[in-house]
């Protein structure tokens, strides 16, 4: 029988939750480096016993980990993070110039391809690429220098590259998402990219319309279908069909299109599932009823589904990684609230259920499907 | 030297104080933390940042009862520092929740 495992990111620690293909039952492991922020864990498609942790702390700066025995011991990778060259400046929040300054991983993103070979999203926002396993990293500098980098400015979170996504059937096509830049897509492997914002309209910026500067929470994309990806933007449920070349807004009959997560179904590449929260300065669900909505037609006609889920005085907020599918036979959908919640549904969103509720807040929200 | 609970478990030696040979004169604060991260390379860009080599900025050091935080990463240790008798403390500001 198959098996499931959750890597679960909080603010003081990360943990990992197994169960056997029926999920209804769950072993919590941890919590692994207790105390610290774990950004985001993620395993290796290639070998899923290889996972990655990125900690961080205030005091300590960032920490990198890597398991190569699912999760059971861990040791320090690499974990210095040096900008290509005089790294410059981008705009600070007043519109002064303030220098780039890494702060922590937010995204790790393993090869296809090689175990070996890791992407990672960092603030201040840029992409850093190791090819010996995290001993040493180094940053593609085309991102930052591709003409616009000095006009991006932090979000209120920070100015974090917090989307990876790769195409599986051309590895070296990559969209990444920065808060709040926007989206930007790479066709050589990290070398050059370009931004893909048309489409977006932000009420906050000058131009609302502009190129960059975008809040982008989130990009997903179904592996069956590279061209067609999803994003939960700041205000606007998004999609393109054409490698984020032009985005149409498919929020429809959403109750509020504010929120952060957006994840595809693993085997339905048409059913997308977002948790919509009340707005931009109240980041808990409308009428304190948790409720995620899926829509099976690629965005527009969205559903409530709330079976499971608390529907009065709930008051936690969803975080940008904090949702996944798994790739069972009948798609489970995950998510981890910042009341350190976290939710499961073993039958792509009809029915949900809490596999541990008392955790640290909940970062982020990973799953492997194991043999 | 003496560190954090945190570095503590990340560089997985019990208690929390380490002793360092340091091949060095004179032995300063940086000579020591090199020291450090040659003995304990999980533990390197925890206490200087990587870029500048300078001391994170929630972090304090204390040398024989006085704040050496701000005496600079070539600042010579006090003899009873040199000879073991006393350790170069690093420890985490009060702060956060």
């Amino acid at each position: 029988m198959k098996q499931v495992r959750l890597l679960v990111g909080t603010r003081k620690g990360g943990f990992v939750l197994t169960s056997d293909g029926a999920r209804k039952d769950w072993k919590v492991e941890g919590p692994f480096f207790a105390g610290w922020e774990i950004y985001h864990m993620k395993g290796s498609p290639v070998d899923p016993d290889r996972i990655w942790a990125s900690q961080s702390s205030g005091w300590f700066g960032q920490v990198l980990q890597r398991s190569d025995d699912g999760g059971k011991s861990w040791a320090a990778a690499g974990n210095k993070f040096l900008y290509e060259g005089e790294a410059g400046t981008h705009q600070w929040y007043d519109g002064t110039p303030h220098p780039w300054e890494f702060k922590r991983v937010w995204h790790i993103e393993p090869s296809l391809t090689c175990a070996d070979t890791v992407y990672a999203g960092v603030e201040d926002a840029a992409m850093f690429k190791t090819t010996d396993g995290g001993a040493t990293w180094t940053e593609l500098p085309g991102l930052r220098n591709h003409g616009t980098g000095k006009d991006w400015q932090p979000g209120a979170g920070g100015m974090c590259l917090h989307s990876i996504v790769i195409n599986p059937e051309d590895e070296k096509q990559m969209f990444i998402a920065i808060s709040a830049a926007g989206a930007f897509r790479t066709d050589d492997g990290g070398a050059s990219w370009k931004p893909i914002n048309k489409g977006l309209s932000s009420k906050f910026l000058p131009v609302p319309t502009a190129e960059v500067g975008h809040c982008v929470h989130h990009i997903a994309m179904h592996p069956s279908k590279p061209k067609t990806l999803f994003m939960q933007k700041h205000w606007d449920v998004m999609r393109t069909d054409d490698s984020g070349e032009n985005w149409t807004k498919v929020s429809g009959n959403l109750p509020t299109d504010f929120g952060f997560v957006i994840d595809v179904h693993a085997h339905e590449p048409e059913t997308v599932f977002v948790v919509p929260i009340k707005s931009d300065s109240e980041h808990f669900p409308m009428d304190g009823q948790l409720k995620v909505f899926r829509s099976k037609s690629g965005g527009n006609d969205w559903e409530p589904l709330s079976r499971g889920l608390p529907q009065k005085e709930c008051y936690v907020n969803v975080l940008r990684d904090a949702m996944c599918v798994d790739r069972m036979d009948e798609c489970g959908v995950y998510f981890g609230t910042t009341g350190g919640q976290v939710y499961a549904s073993p039958d792509g969103g009809d029915n949900w259920n809490a596999i541990v509720r008392d955790l640290p807040a909940v970062l982020s929200v990973e799953v492997q499907t194991l043999p | 030297m003496e560190l954090p609970l945190h570095l503590v478990r990340l560089a997985g030696v019990s208690g929390h104080e380490v002793v360092l040979e340091v091949n060095a004169a004179p032995v300063t604060v940086a000579t020591v933390l090199d020291a450090l991260d040659a003995a304990y390379p999980m533990l390197e860009g925890t206490i200087r940042e990587h870029g500048t080599q300078q001391r994170r900025a929630w972090l304090r050091f204390f040398v024989c009862e006085e704040d050496w935080s701000h005496h600079g990463m070539d600042a010579v240790l006090p003899e009873a520092v040199v000879n073991g008798k006393e350790p170069l403390i690093v420890l985490g500001a009060i702060a956060g929740g």
